[in-house]
């Protein structure tokens, strides 16, 4: 044909709704839509997980350029592309892919009155109970029936009731009666997880979806099947009725459970956080991420969370003002001096936070300086067995080489007596192995965290921090991606963020140290370290930069190219 | 496209405003000679007289949640009315209905519903948004308090205000 000789081997031309686009062979009718800014409505298709094709909401009207006779020239129209003949009988957008010359209609008289026949059956046994649904607002059933559907019902008879309120795992409800039976909860858990517990059972209207009646939905990503329900069915149990979604402002940030660093999205109101969700990024954690990292957020919400810098006075802590704490603070360390001194930092940090630390530890140059390593267990998807979300950071930054190596030796010359003070930014010693006795005999502790502990309160000056979704910074991850987290709310009462405490006691150590604002930090980080030049904070855009190669990979991602490649899936 | 509206031609007796004037005061000195003729009275000794008994069918005074015929408070915390409230008026926490209880079908209901009296400004748009019918703007309209938490109606006062209300939907029947 005409256009596929001009536009090369791998694309092919498609009309979409009379406007022919270029788009690569294979591609999903649907996807073809998408790039030609046609929407279509879908439940089923999910571009991560296979088309089953079952929610017929995809339906659209196509045509094919007739086949011609030996010595026949095909029949043009004005832009040169063979003339369409259309097909009597709609197809499915989602499961199919295009050819050349091929034509969709999507607002066609057909496909429209196909979309609005679906809504119709899909509302017949829903309960609309939206007022105490968590969905609504972000309901795609909603949001199609206010575009597509009729407005009103003509079903008379009454509803098949189905199970409602059913626990089906630890952290999930389901409503059957909500259910529009799309399977995209029961492709994720067979593809993505490999928990196979979903299935439906029953036939016709009375087919509800169930899980394996041994099992539990338990599996460590079971929240995700929350987040591609389209509808109400699966609701998270965490965030059951706590906020209505249109609420909530969200913040686009990352998760600091582990070295993965998943892509999030923070969705709080008034200054309280009420979910964690997954932010779509095909370089790091595709659209899914874990339950335990969706779930950290709740140490933010810890009633011991240290509100107000303090100073030891004798055997209790009183509550100072700022100036006061870090000028002690900074009075307290800049008594001793080389061997009689140690820093040790956090992996939880953000890279312009182990910065100002190194500035702080050029000017007070202390004997040692190490972070703790956090080891837990990691999985075959995405979580991974290096809980500090930013080792890779405070190597690059602070000069780590091995982190954690240290420690031994610093408790051994605190028994020694040879180190007098200790800076402690966002680790409790105690939980490394410290023991009370060791602390109680620095003449010097100063430590910043976010939760009241042991080593707090050991300690002569504390500076209470800010939790990872309340302040800005990056992060580099376990493969070398530089990304951003972004502020979704205050820190509560007087606490600051981590890098303001920092800016103020290097100030207060060393006078000045040209910063005014966190993005000045990343500035004079860029032009020290090589890694990062040419960037800057707001450079780093929302999905990151690959600053390194660590020469991991994502398991995950590995079998999700697999399944693209192998024409599964869209990806 | 702006519509131009045109100025009135006035008269000249329009214009010195001297009969318009001379109006009004056939008009207060009406009244004013019927009061001393104790024909007519035009005062109300409000707040002991009170204009309750002649307040309109669609007048919109304080805004209340209301039961229906099984005392089931109709209200299920969907929030739209604190979303609508154009003075923010309306602070609403939800709560799961425990198990065991009666309507615990229901699901959801507020654990907290507070009206702020000083905030609201009686618009009626609550009303208007509940898709439940479960709150309704009374004819109470004269709302006082020493104290800004006085002013502050919670889940209870609502109620006592609101009362039960018979014969709306009943969207959560037996058949549901």
């Amino acid at each position: 044909m005409v256009a596929s000789k001009d536009s090369g081997e791998n694309l092919v031309s498609v009309q979409v709704d009379d406007h022919w686009i270029s788009v690569p062979r294979g591609t999903r009718m649907i996807e073809a839509c998408k790039q030609a800014a046609a929407e279509v409505p879908h439940y089923c298709y999910h571009p991560k997980l296979t088309s089953p094709g079952n929610c017929r909401m995809c339906l659209v009207e196509m045509g094919m350029p007739p086949r011609p006779s030996p010595g026949e020239e095909p029949e043009l129209d004005a832009d040169g592309h063979a003339k369409i003949n259309w097909m009597p009988r709609p197809v499915i957008a989602c499961a199919n892919t295009v050819v050349d010359g091929m034509g969709i209609r999507t607002q066609s008289l057909l496909a429209k009155e196909c979309r609005q026949g679906v809504m119709e059956f899909l509302l017949i046994n829903h309960p609309l109970d939206c007022p105490i649904c968590d969905q609504a607002g972000e309901c795609t059933l909603q949001e199609y029936s206010v575009e597509h559907g009729n407005g009103q019902s003509r079903f008379l008879e009454s509803k098949v009731k189905k199970p409602k309120n059913v626990e089906i795992g630890p952290r999930i409800r389901l409503d059957d009666e909500r259910c529009v039976l799309c399977s995209r909860c029961v492709r994720f858990s067979k593809e993505v997880v490999d928990d196979d517990v979903f299935g439906f059972v029953d036939r016709g209207s009375h087919s509800v979806l169930t899980v394996h009646p041994d099992r539990k939905l338990e599996n460590n990503y079971s929240l995700n099947t929350v987040d591609i329900c389209p509808v109400g069915a699966l609701t998270s149990n965490d965030f059951r009725f706590k906020m209505r979604v249109w609420f909530m402002r969200e913040t686009k940030s990352l998760c600091t459970g582990c070295a993965r660093g998943c892509n999030t999205v923070v969705g709080s109101r008034e200054g309280k956080i009420y979910r964690q969700s997954p932010r779509e990024n095909n370089d790091v954690n595709s659209a899914w991420m874990c339950d335990t990292g969706r779930m950290e957020y709740h140490q933010l919400e810890n009633p011991a969370r240290l509100t107000e810098p303090m100073i030891k006075r004798g055997k209790k802590h009183r509550t100072v003002d700022w100036p006061e704490a870090i000028c002690r603070a900074a009075r307290d360390l800049t008594k001793f001096k080389g061997e009689q001194l140690a820093i040790i930092a956090s992996g939880r940090m953000t890279n312009e936070e182990l910065y100002l630390t190194r500035t702080l530890a050029e000017s007070l140059q202390p004997g040692v300086v190490d972070i703790v390593k956090r080891e837990g267990e990691g999985d075959d998807y995405l979580s991974h067995c290096d809980k500090n979300p930013n080792v890779n950071g405070a190597r690059k930054v602070l000069k780590i080489r091995s982190p954690g190596s240290k420690l031994k030796s610093i408790r051994k010359r605190i028994v020694e007596d040879k180190i007098k003070a200790l800076l402690v930014i966002g680790e409790d010693l105690i939980d490394c192995g410290f023991t009370e006795g060791e602390l109680s005999s620095l003449q010097c502790l100063v430590s910043s965290h976010i939760i009241a502990n042991p080593t707090a309160k050991m300690s002569h000056v504390v500076l209470p921090g800010a939790g990872y979704a309340e302040k800005r910074g990056s992060m580099i991850n376990a493969t070398g991606r530089l990304q951003r987290l972004n502020k979704a709310i205050d820190p509560p009462g007087q606490s600051r963020e981590d890098w303001e405490i920092l800016h103020e006691l290097n100030r207060a150590v060393d006078g000045c140290d040209g910063v005014t604002e966190l993005a000045d930090v990343f500035t004079q980080m860029a032009s020290t370290l090589s890694i990062f030049k040419g960037l800057s904070l707001s450079r780093i855009g929302d999905l990151g930069v690959d600053v390194m190669d660590t020469g991991e990979t994502v398991p995950l991602l590995e079998r999700e190219a697999r399944r693209v490649s192998e024409g599964l899936i869209v990806g | 496209m702006p519509i131009v509206v045109q100025r009135p031609r006035l008269t000249i007796a329009e214009k010195c405003y001297f009969p318009a004037i001379m109006k009004g005061l056939r008009i207060t000195l009406g009244h004013a000679i019927r009061i001393l003729l104790r024909k007519k009275k035009v005062t109300m000794q409000y707040p002991e007289a009170k204009w309750d008994d002649h307040l309109p069918e669609h007048y919109r005074g304080a805004p209340a949640l209301v039961t229906d015929e099984h005392d089931r408070e109709r209200c299920v915390s969907c929030q739209l009315c604190e979303f609508i409230c154009p003075p923010r008026a309306i602070t609403i926490i939800p709560e799961e209905i425990p198990a065991g209880d009666e309507w615990q079908k229901v699901e959801k209901r507020p654990k907290i519903f507070d009206i702020d009296m000083i905030r609201c400004i009686y618009c009626g748009m609550c009303e208007e948004v509940c898709p439940e019918q479960a709150i309704f703007l009374r004819k109470d309209y004269a709302i006082t308090g020493v104290s800004r938490e006085e002013m502050v109606h919670d889940k209870k006062k609502l109620y006592e205000i609101g009362g039960r209300r018979e014969g709306l939907v009943n969207k959560w029947n037996e058949l549901k």
